[in-house]
């Protein structure tokens, strides 16, 4: 790393991403925010590797950064068993510090159960204190989220489980426009450790590149000891936000 | 005066007075449907009540992509075979616009002069229709991921086409290639189930959104049995032909309609148009019905061509990422200026996140050249990460279609537009050149 060529042409290290079961959870573009996370690591001057992990699969080694996404009902159903048979994994790397984003389905796996309409329990891992019930409601719409540590966040949220967040969590942020976790307390999403839990589709990562490089300057920490971020050219991404804040809900 | 002649009297004037407000509100360059509320209201059987007296029934057309140049399709098919073909063709796809398109059809008195009425139907409002209309033959043409804002979810939109099936007196024809539309068979008991298909070597044409991302083996394609045989089977697409297999034999006929995703419909408006007219031997004329699916242009926006400043301009309509993607692979950008215009109204789907799902690499060589529609920094921004160049972007519709004509002139032109980005293009191209005009 001393030799004194240019980082980004030398290369300041790999991050490793994986993406949680993109052939069953994997909707609304959920893609995306793989995607983001693979490009901007490259802006940063790193090399990123991107994996995918299936139910059946192997997990693999040396994560720094997991991304998951929302699924149908059929495709939460395909995933249960094998998430439970990984919770033990996943929760030592959230506790340990591993940057983890989960959107819409997998942030209420992250939970402790989720509860149908009808009174069936689906067990959670846990990893999150938060609980989610089952409703008649779609939350649908765009939201604006007002948080501390990433400013406003913008995405578009589409769901009818209402996650109610436990005292061992904190929420992502203050619901601006839009309803977020439940129609109740205005809060939008869960933070805890280095996890980022949201609702938000649009894809999240795009028009939020404060989150996408939370998670990345969030590794390369944890795995280098330093992050020395490149510059990324966001000029696009701040005018969609401008464009995306001002259309109805 | 008793109340059942009192009802009697407001029904003889319910037609008279829907067709008058249809008549005003087609004078003041309105919307297509509200006559067809004000009937609605005041006469809730006038529907049911005109479209059973046809001799075939109706036939409902549905599915997520492809119903509008599907049912024009069915329509001159069916009108090769000599039958008169009530159909709501002005693109007001629900309940109370096919009431309208009614009440431009029948006489004074409510009658209807067809034999047949074939309707393009939303999957949500199909649900209603059928429930008061049961069709006699349905089509269901797939389930992708479209506006699902709306609808909730994909296994959702399959569930209400299951409902259209369920419904349907007589004949379902469905797409044997898309697994969440042959599975509905499965649940049927009483009607006649036929199918349209693909040949294999045209599947990988056909990306759906399971295998997106995916490896074989995702919910819905596990453990489905063997295919079914199709009645009709798109087998090859040539450049301006294409070759369908029915009854045995392989015929190969002229195409006018461009991109493989409209000549499958092909295959399932020839499906449905058999299980109509008769198939086999008992097929009124092979030759005619050849000849008619030959000469099916697209649909107003579906592909289709115009001329501006002596130069092809191609409109092709995005509204999901099975659709856009369909778009351009069968759209290449060689040669070509392009203009990409997305809007977030909501006849388009107010998330964005579909943007995500679609692969924009093969616009990575030419570029594109204007961006434009409310959305149009969501889409830079996409392109951004996909390192395709951009040149200018451009919120609003009709400035960026002047400089996008002016820029690119002498070189053919392609604008891929969501829906309502497609309406406005319309309007501000009715001003330079010929469009079809769609009340």
């Amino acid at each position: 790393m001393s030799t004194g060529t240019p980082a980004a042409a030398e290369g300041k290290g790999t991050l490793r991403v994986v993406q949680l079961y993109p052939r069953d959870m994997n909707i609304y573009g959920d893609w995306g925010n793989a995607l983001v996370l693979q490009r901007r690591i490259g802006w940063h001057g790193y090399t990123s590797e991107l994996l995918e992990y299936n139910v059946g699969d192997p997990f693999p080694d040396d994560v720094d950064i997991i991304v998951g996404g929302g699924g149908q009902d059929s495709g939460q159903l395909v995933i249960q068993d094998d998430l439970q048979s990984r919770a033990a994994a996943l929760k030592d790397l959230a506790e340990d510090g591993t940057p983890m984003l989960v959107i819409c389905g997998l942030y209420q796996l992250f939970g402790r159960f989720f509860k149908t309409r009808t009174g069936a329990v689906i067990p959670g891992i846990g990893i999150l204190d938060v609980e989610t019930h089952g409703t008649d409601e779609r939350l649908i719409g765009n939201v604006k989220v007002s948080t501390p540590e990433f400013g406003e966040v913008l995405g578009y949220e589409n769901h009818s489980g209402q996650t109610t967040l436990g005292s061992g969590v904190r929420p992502l942020g203050t619901v601006a426009k839009g309803t977020g976790n439940n129609s109740n307390d205005g809060h939008e999403g869960a933070r805890y450790r280095n996890i980022v839990a949201s609702y938000l589709h649009g894809s999240l990562l795009p028009k939020n590149p404060a989150i996408a490089d939370f998670l990345i300057r969030t590794a390369a920490e944890r795995k280098f000891g330093t992050f020395e971020p490149g510059q990324p050219d966001d000029r696009f991404a701040e005018l969609a936000r401008e464009h995306a804040a001002r259309r109805p809900r | 005066m008793p109340l059942l002649g009192y009802i009697r009297i407001m029904f003889s004037f319910s037609v008279p007075l829907g067709k008058l407000v249809r008549r005003a509100s087609r004078l003041r360059g309105g919307g297509s449907a509200l006559p067809g509320l004000v009937v609605e209201k005041i006469d809730p059987g006038f529907m049911r009540r005109t479209l059973s007296t046809l001799p075939h029934g109706v036939a409902v057309v549905s599915g997520t992509n492809g119903k509008t140049t599907t049912t024009k399709m069915v329509v001159e098919l069916l009108e090769s075979q000599g039958l008169k073909v009530f159909t709501n063709r002005t693109g007001s796809n629900f309940t109370r616009g096919v009431a309208a398109a009614l009440l431009g059809e029948v006489d004074w008195r409510g009658r209807l002069k067809a034999d047949i009425a074939v309707l393009e139907l939303d999957e949500a409002h199909a649900v209603h229709f059928v429930n008061s209309v049961p069709p006699r033959y349905c089509l269901l043409l797939n389930v992708l991921r479209d506006q699902l804002d709306r609808f909730g979810e994909i296994d959702k939109t399959a569930q209400l086409l299951q409902h259209i099936a369920a419904k349907t007196t007589g004949t379902v024809v469905l797409n044997r290639e898309d697994p969440r539309v042959a599975r509905i068979a499965e649940t049927l008991t009483g009607q006649e189930v036929r199918y349209f298909g693909l040949d294999d070597s045209l599947l990988g044409t056909f990306p759906n959104d399971d295998d997106m991302r995916a490896a074989p083996g995702s919910p819905a394609t596990a453990g489905l049995p063997e295919k079914p045989a199709a009645d009709v089977v798109l087998r090859k697409v040539g450049a301006d032909s294409a070759d369908f297999e029915y009854d045995g034999v392989t015929v190969t006929t002229g195409m006018k309609l461009r991109g493989v995703y409209n000549i499958f419909n092909a295959a399932a408006a020839l499906a449905l148009a058999r299980s109509i007219c008769g198939s086999g031997a008992a097929t009124a004329d092979h030759e005619s019905l050849l000849e008619a699916l030959s000469q099916v242009a697209p649909a107003f926006g579906r592909g289709e061509s115009l001329t501006v400043d002596g130069q092809p301009l191609d409109l092709v309509l995005v509204k999901n990422p099975s659709g856009f993607r369909l778009g351009l692979k069968s759209f290449p950008a060689g040669g070509y200026a392009t203009m990409i215009a997305i809007n977030d109204n909501y006849a388009d789907g107010r998330d964005m996140s579909w943007l995500w799902d679609v692969e924009f690499d093969s616009l990575r060589e030419e570029g594109v050249d204007q961006l434009t529609g409310s959305r149009a920094y969501d889409m830079a921004l996409r392109l951004q990460y996909d390192d395709v160049p951009t040149g200018a972007v451009q919120p609003e519709i009709a400035p960026a279609l002047a400089a996008f004509i002016r820029e690119a002139q002498g070189k053919p032109k392609r604008i891929f537009c969501t829906y309502t980005a497609m309406l406005a293009i319309r309007r501000e191209l009715s001003k330079i050149t010929t469009v079809e005009v769609v009340s």
